[in-house]
C-alpha cells in the first residue's frame, strides 16, 4: 500500500480499482460472465436490494468486472465514482435521465460528435429534454442561453471532429455561477491529456470505445461523478435531493454524499432502462486502459507529425489541429492540454467533396470506418457519413463541411502513416 | 490531527480498534443514514447501541435503544454523532464526562457534521476524533467493498482482500495494512 502518497497517473492506470481475486488469487480481473449472484440468505438478499450492503445482485445493475473498470476510470479522472454502460450514448442517456424531467432544457455546444447532435435533436427531444445550442468557441453564448428551465450544460473538451479545444474553465465558471452542473465529454482528450474535474466539471463522460479502450474491439461508455455539485443545496434535482419513492423514501444525496449522482444513475436509471455493459467488454477496457498513458503520448506525437506534413501539401487547403503553430486553438491547447492536442483532427481538401471521397477510397494503411481512438489509423469523410443526417448548415457549424476529412491518427510508425496519405492524396 | 484530511491508517486504526459504536441520534426510519450505518456495523461484527431519547426502551434491528450515553449498560468504544454540528458539542461534552465509566476512546461525526471546538475538547481529553465521515463508507472504502459499487476507494494494493468469513460477499479491513 502506498500510504498517503498519491499514486501517479501511470500507476493508477494499471492498479486503481483492482486487487487479486480473494477466492482464487487470480491477478488479472476475471471476466465474471454471470448474470446473477447467490445470496447468503433472505436477509442478505433484502439488504442488497435496499442498498444496505455492498455487493452484487444482477449484472444489469452491477458486475464485479465492470466495478473494477468503474473504479479505475473514476480514479483516473479524480472523481468519486463511475458507472459504465453499453455505449457512450447509453452513458449520456443515464446521466440525463437522473437530472432532467420532461420540459427541462439543457445547453449544448454546437461543436459535438454528430451522434450526440442526433441524440439531442431526436431521441432526447422525444423525451421532452430540450436542447438549446450554444457556440463552444464563445463561452458568453452559454450564459445567454440560460433560462429558468436549464438543468445541465454539455460540452466536449476536445471536440469531434475538428480537434477544437473548448475553454472549459470559462464555461465551468458560467455554470457554477448559475448553479447548473457541467457535463464534459472527455472522450477525445482522455484523462491523460485533460481532467475536466480540475477545471470545474461536475460530471465527466467517455465513450470507452475510443481511446480509453484504445483497440477498437468493444463498444462501451462511462459516466464519472466528480463529487463537486451540491444537489441538496440546489434543490432543483429531486431525484437526488428528495425522498425517492423507489427506495422507500431514501434521499440519495444524503445517504451517498459526494457519489450520490453515480449511485442514482445505477440504482434508478440503469436499473430501469437497462443499457448494461457486457462483462467481456469491461474486461477488454480494463486491459486497454492500463496502457493509456503510453498510447496517448504516441498518438499525440504521431498526430503532430502527420498534421505538420499535411499542412505543407499542395492539395490540402487547411489543417485544423490545435497542436500546430498558428492554429486558433493553440493558446488554449497550451494552457489546457499541454501534454498534447490529441490524435483526432480535420483537414480540408481543395478538391472538395469529391476529393474527399477519392481520398478515403485510396488509402491502404488507414482504415475507412466510423470510429476514432484505435491503435490503427482511421479516416472518414464526415459529410457523407457521421454527419450526413444533419442539415448542411448544422454540418458547417459542427465543422463537418463537404471538403472536410477527419483523421484519427494511430500508433503505427509515423513515416508509414504519412506515406499512405501521400499515395492516397496523389489519387485524390 | 488535521480534520480536513485523514490518513487511511488513522481511520483504519480506529475501525480496527473499536469493537462497539454508540449511534447518537439513531432513527428507526429504515431509510435514514443512521439505520444504514447500524445494519452495516452489525454485519461487520461490531456491537451497536442506538441512542435516541424519543425511542428509549424500543428496539431497532433487535438492538435496544437508550435515552442517552449515560444510560448505556455496557462500555462502548466509539460515539458516532448523527445530530447536527451545533448539537455535536453537547454530545461530545457528555462523552468526555463519561469516558472513564464507559471506556470511550473515539468520537465520530457523520457526513456534513463538523465541530472543531468539540474536536479540540475531545482531543485534549485523550480521545481520537473523525468528522464529516461515515463509518460505513470508510469501512467500505478500506476493505474494498465500496469498489464493488464503482466507487473510487483511493487505495492501491496488490495484496489479496480479506474475506470476512461471514458470507459470500463480505470483506474485512486487513489487519496487516500499513
Amino acid at each position: 500500500m502506498t500510504g498517503q502518497r498519491t499514486p501517479g497517473f501511470n500507476t493508477l492506470a494499471i492498479h486503481a480499482g483492482a486487487q487479486p481475486d480473494p477466492a482464487t488469487g487470480a491477478r488479472v480481473t476475471p471476466i465474471y460472465q454471470t448474470t446473477s449472484y447467490v445470496f447468503d440468505n433472505a436477509e442478505h438478499a433484502a439488504a442488497l436490494f435496499n442498498l444496505e450492503a455492498f455487493g452484487n445482485i444482477y449484472t444489469r445493475i452491477m458486475n464485479p468486472t465492470q466495478a473494477v473498470l468503474e473504479a479505475r476510470v473514476a480514479a483516473l479522472e479524480g472523481g468519486t465514482a463511475a458507472l459504465a454502460a453499453a455505449s457512450g450514448h447509453a452513458a449520456q442517456l443515464l446521466a440525463f435521465h437522473v437530472l432532467l424531467e420532461p420540459g427541462d432544457e439543457f445547453i449544448a455546444s454546437r461543436q459535438l460528435y454528430g451522434g450526440s447532435i442526433n441524440q439531442f435533436n431526436h431521441a432526447f427531444k422525444k423525451f421532452g429534454w430540450n436542447v438549446v445550442w450554444a457556440d463552444g468557441n464563445d463561452p458568453a453564448s452559454f450564459e445567454a442561453a440560460i433560462t429558468p428551465k436549464t438543468k445541465l450544460i454539455f460540452i466536449e473538451s476536445i471536440a469531434n471532429p475538428g480537434g477544437i479545444v473548448l475553454d472549459v474553465p470559462a464555461i465551468a465558471a458560467i455554470a457554477k455561477k448559475a448553479g447548473i452542473p457541467l457535463l464534459v465529454d472527455n472522450t477525445l482528450a482522455t484523462p491523460y491529456l485533460f481532467r475536466p474535474k480540475e477545471h470545474g466539471a461536475d460530471i465527466v463522460l467517455h465513450s470507452l470505445t475510443k481511446f480509453i479502450g484504445g483497440q477498437g474491439n468493444s463498444v462501451g461508455g462511462i459516466l464519472v461523478d466528480c463529487g463537486t455539485f451540491d444537489w441538496m443545496k440546489s434543490g432543483r434535482y429531486p431525484t437526488l435531493s428528495q425522498p425517492n419513492p423507489s427506495y422507500h423514501g431514501m434521499v440519495m444525496a444524503e445517504t451517498f454524499g459526494n457519489f450520490a449522482f453515480a449511485i442514482a444513475a445505477r440504482v434508478l436509471s440503469l436499473r430501469d432502462l437497462g443499457p448494461a455493459i457486457a462483462p467481456l467488454n469491461a474486461f477488454l477496457f480494463i486491459n486497454g486502459v492500463e496502457t493509456l498513458p503510453l498510447r496517448m503520448a504516441r498518438h499525440c506525437e504521431n498526430a503532430l507529425a502527420v498534421a505538420s506534413w499535411l499542412e505543407k501539401h499542395p492539395k490540402v487547403g487547411w489543417v485544423n489541429y490545435a497542436g500546430l503553430p498558428g492554429n486558433r486553438y493553440r493558446p488554449l491547447a497550451e494552457r489546457l492540454v499541454p501534454k498534447g492536442a490529441g490524435a483526432v483532427f480535420t483537414f480540408g481538401l481543395k478538391g472538395g467533396y469529391d476529393a474527399g471521397l477519392k481520398l478515403v477510397a485510396n488509402v491502404e494503411l488507414f482504415s475507412h470506418l466510423a470510429n476514432i481512438g484505435d491503435t490503427r489509423s482511421l479516416i472518414i469523410h464526415p459529410a457523407s457519413t457521421t454527419h450526413s443526417q444533419l442539415t448542411p448548415e448544422q454540418r458547417a457549424l459542427a465543422g463537418a463541411g463537404d471538403d472536410v476529412v477527419r483523421l484519427s491518427v494511430g500508433l503505427e510508425d509515423s513515416a508509414d502513416i504519412i506515406a499512405d496519405l501521400d499515395q492516397a492524396l496523389a489519387a485524390a | 490531527m488535521d480534520h480536513d484530511s485523514y490518513p487511511d491508517s488513522y481511520i483504519a486504526g480506529i475501525l480496527q480498534e473499536a469493537k462497539s459504536f454508540a449511534l447518537v441520534g439513531a432513527s428507526a426510519n429504515t431509510v435514514r443514514p443512521s439505520y444504514f450505518v447500524l445494519k452495516y456495523l452489525l454485519a461487520k461484527g461490531y456491537g451497536v447501541y442506538p441512542i435516541n431519547p424519543g425511542l428509549a426502551g424500543s428496539e431497532i434491528c433487535g438492538q435496544k435503544v437508550f435515552a442517552n450515553l449515560a444510560a448505556l449498560e455496557e462500555p462502548v468504544d466509539a460515539v458516532d454523532i448523527f445530530r447536527n454540528s451545533q448539537a455535536a458539542l453537547g454530545i461530545v461534552q457528555d462523552a468526555i464526562a463519561l469516558k472513564d465509566k464507559l471506556g470511550i476512546k473515539f468520537i465520530w461525526m457523520q457526513l456534513s457534521v463538523r465541530n472543531d471546538e468539540a474536536a479540540r475538547l475531545a482531543e485534549e481529553a485523550g480521545l481520537k476524533v473523525v468528522m464529516n465521515r461515515c463509518p460505513k463508507i470508510e469501512y467500505g472504502r478500506l476493505s474494498g467493498e465500496i469498489a464493488w459499487a464503482g466507487v473510487n476507494n483511493r487505495m492501491i494494493s496488490s495484496r489479496k482482500p480479506v474475506i470476512l468469513g461471514k458470507g459470500y460477499q463480505q470483506l474485512s479491513i486487513r489487519k496487516d495494512r500499513p
